[in-house]
């Protein structure tokens, strides 16, 4: 019990590397936010833009996200960090893994959007469009309120587990939370900045996972 | 354009290294095929355990998926890696990458499944009930077959995401596809090895991403 | 058994959700090859009485033995019990990923724990009583309402029970196709079934009761001859529900 404590509990080295964990935090939230933000607007505008049926668009979208659901986000982070640099692009870590994890977002999220919109019922198409609305004024106003709606619960359990993947940047050198915890730990020799790092994740995390499912027992209780 | 072809699809590492991605297929198919079983398993555990509807044990299970949830799978990966051994406690490394991702895994396949006993009508159990038969049984004949069909996609979308995810034991140095990817770039300076992994993983993928499209698209149809 | 001691048998029977008391203390004795139907408004409890006897709820008070075993009791094996006590429900509550056969043998295989040729056998014979042997593929979902219902009936026919109780069994049904539940339930009258039958088809329960029970609030008001009840009703509250039920 006492080894327990003292290796993954010790007061003493994590009031030392507090700090480092508190740095590594800010910087997984700054993460998380952008590739929220560019994932959800990425994926919206693609599913947008699948809506005019145009044909090789299509294509070109559905490989997009059929690409980047099968591929592991860690393979895509790798490739865009190690891979890219040998043809003379370097991102940087914070990019690569914003990208990395920004794309497979967007994926997931138009997929999500694409089946919101599918579900609106065609005679809210037929009804609006009777009454002399655009095609996408129509998309705008009537049907994607509709579908948007719909796809609460799924974006928001999918944009979890996506942001998660924050914890991947750290084999791209970006030091973020658990980056910091494992540099901490390899300097102390001690599991405690590790379970200050899990503790962080915890922090930021599980208020998600509660809202997530909040959210899923109330919208489903509407239905 | 040489450029890229000679960087990224080298035919020459690739026939070089080929034998080295085909060992490293293995080890991640090996992982796959160990870690799938045991969080369906678990999953199903954890479901059952909260269908008892039996107040404390419920909050228990809430607690112990929604713990799992919050936690990046890389953290607890890294954490049940380096941290067991400083309590002297030393399983084998595939058995510390088998023990992180199965309990990252059963939360959302108990999630999964929990949703789906849940999304039975309160009939079946009084009809199978009122038969004789007993709980297990119900659970066994009754209400698990039809909860499977329900959450055949949430399931299959949950395999494709332990599947992906085995990727992280890269990072612990366990011999999978990424993690010799890496190893071959490394040795001919080149990052095809990487181009090729992703390569493998999207063309085993592909097809379940696929399928999954599709029972996702018939499931709105359905409605 | 001795023809005159009850089948079912209940006595001082309480039951409430929360504060609501639903059942105000039901006494009920039904006899071999008595067909008893029990009226009443909705909210009157008629169904909850149904279902406290085969322990779907669980009363809060009394006591209630069937076949003489005691089904409150904590030592009775429920599940054994249940067999004997065929239940249906309004919302026939098939399972809709067996054929209309394994619906009906899934109780035979796996409580009475018969082999799979001797189930079948029994299974088809239920199917046949009502109707449906040519039916016995069929998965729900190929089977109109009334076939649905009459499945459900042989479901829990074929484990050859001691009562049946029928919880609005056809009102869920299109009219038309209400008349072939019904034969079903006037043959098992006549092969000496005792039945305990909540439900609103009075012309049913005036041609084929033995007894009418009129249930209002979680009480019995009154009960006897279906022509007593439905000429010459005692009370004001029986009268007024028969009025407004037959004329609509």
């Amino acid at each position: 019990m006492d080894q327990i404590v003292a290796n993954f509990f010790d007061l003493e080295v994590m009031a030392r590397y507090l700090p480092d964990i508190l740095s590594g935090f800010v910087l997984t939230i700054y993460l998380a936010v952008a590739i929220v933000l560019f994932g959800l607007a990425l994926g919206l505008a693609l599913a947008v833009v699948r809506a005019f049926q145009i044909r090789p668009l299509n294509w070109l979208i559905v490989f997009f996200v059929d690409l980047f659901r099968a591929l592991p986000p860690l393979v895509i982070m790798i490739i865009f960090y190690f891979a890219l640099p040998y043809v003379g692009v370097e991102l940087g870590g914070f990019v690569a893994a914003w990208l990395a994890l920004g794309f497979v977002l967007a994926a997931f999220a138009e997929e999500i959007y694409w089946a919101g919109i599918l579900s609106v019922d065609k005679g809210q198409w037929e009804a609006a469009r009777s009454t002399g609305l655009p095609f996408f004024r129509t998309l705008r106003s009537v049907v994607l309120p509709q579908a948007l709606r719909l796809t609460i619960p799924p974006l928001t359990n999918r944009t979890i587990a996506i942001t998660k993947g924050t914890a991947l940047a750290s084999v791209v050198a970006v030091p973020e939370i658990l980056s910091q915890a494992t540099a901490a730990q390899a300097f102390a020799a001690n599991t405690s900045p590790l379970t200050m790092g899990a503790i962080a994740y915890l922090i930021l995390f599980a208020p998600l996972v509660t809202l997530s499912r909040w959210i899923e027992t109330r919208f489903a209780w509407r239905r | 354009m040489d450029l890229i072809v000679e960087t990224f699809f080298n035919l020459d590492v690739l026939r070089e290294m080929y034998p080295f991605l085909l060992d490293g297929l293995w080890m991640t198919l090996q992982l796959c095929i160990v870690i799938v079983p045991c969080g369906i398993v678990a999953g199903l555990c954890v479901a059952i355990l909260f269908s008892f509807r039996f107040r404390p044990l419920s909050w228990l299970v809430i607690v112990y998926v929604d713990f799992f949830r919050s936690f990046p799978p890389l953290v607890l990966l890294i954490f049940i890696y380096y941290g067991l051994p400083f309590v002297g406690v030393d399983i084998p490394d595939f058995a510390a990458v088998v023990l992180a991702l199965t309990l990252n895994t059963s939360s959302y396949y108990g999630e999964i499944f929990r949703a789906g006993i849940e999304s039975i009508p309160r009939g079946q159990w009084e009809a199978a009930r009122s038969t004789g038969l007993g709980f297990l049984q119900t659970m066994r004949y009754v209400i698990v077959p039809q909860a499977a069909r329900n959450v055949a996609p949430d399931l299959t979308s949950n395999t494709l995401e332990v599947i992906k995810v085995t990727s992280l034991a890269s990072v612990v140095a366990m011999p999978e596809l990424l993690r010799l990817a890496r190893v071959a770039q490394g040795l001919t300076y080149n990052p095809t090895p990487l181009i090729a992994a992703a390569a493998i993983y999207f063309v085993l993928l592909w097809p379940l991403v696929r399928l999954l499209s599709r029972m996702e698209r018939r499931m709105i149809a359905g409605r | 058994m001795d023809k005159k001691s009850p089948i079912l048998d209940v006595q001082g029977l309480r039951k409430s959700f929360g504060g609501l008391e639903v059942l105000k203390g039901i006494d009920l004795a039904v006899h071999p090859q008595e067909l008893v139907f029990i009226i009443g408004p909705s909210g009157s409890g008629k169904s909850t009485l149904l279902r406290c006897c085969n322990r779907l709820e669980e009363a809060t008070s009394g006591s209630i033995w069937v076949d003489g075993v005691d089904v409150l009791s904590r030592s009775t094996d429920i599940n054994r019990l249940r067999q004997r006590i065929g239940m249906v429900f309004q919302s026939f509550n098939l399972y809709p990923h067996m054929t209309a056969l394994g619906n009906v043998t899934l109780a035979l295989r796996k409580v009475l724990k018969l082999k799979r040729d001797e189930a079948d056998r029994r299974g088809r014979a239920a199917l046949d009583d009502v109707g449906l042997r040519d039916k016995v593929d069929a998965y729900p979902y190929q089977l109109s309402g009334g076939q649905q219902q009459r499945v459900a009936i042989a479901r829990a026919l074929a484990l050859e029970p001691k009562i049946m109780l029928f919880d609005e069994p056809t009102s869920a049904l299109d009219p038309e196709l209400v008349g072939g539940v019904l034969n079903v339930m006037r043959a098992m009258r006549k092969s000496g079934m005792t039945m305990v039958v909540v439900s609103h088809e009075m012309r049913f329960a005036r041609e084929a009761a033995d007894r009418v029970i009129f249930m209002d609030q979680g009480e019995i008001v009154e009960e006897g001859r279906p022509a007593e009840i439905f000429g010459n009703a005692k009370h004001q509250r029986t009268r007024t529900f028969l009025q407004n039920v037959l004329a609509g």
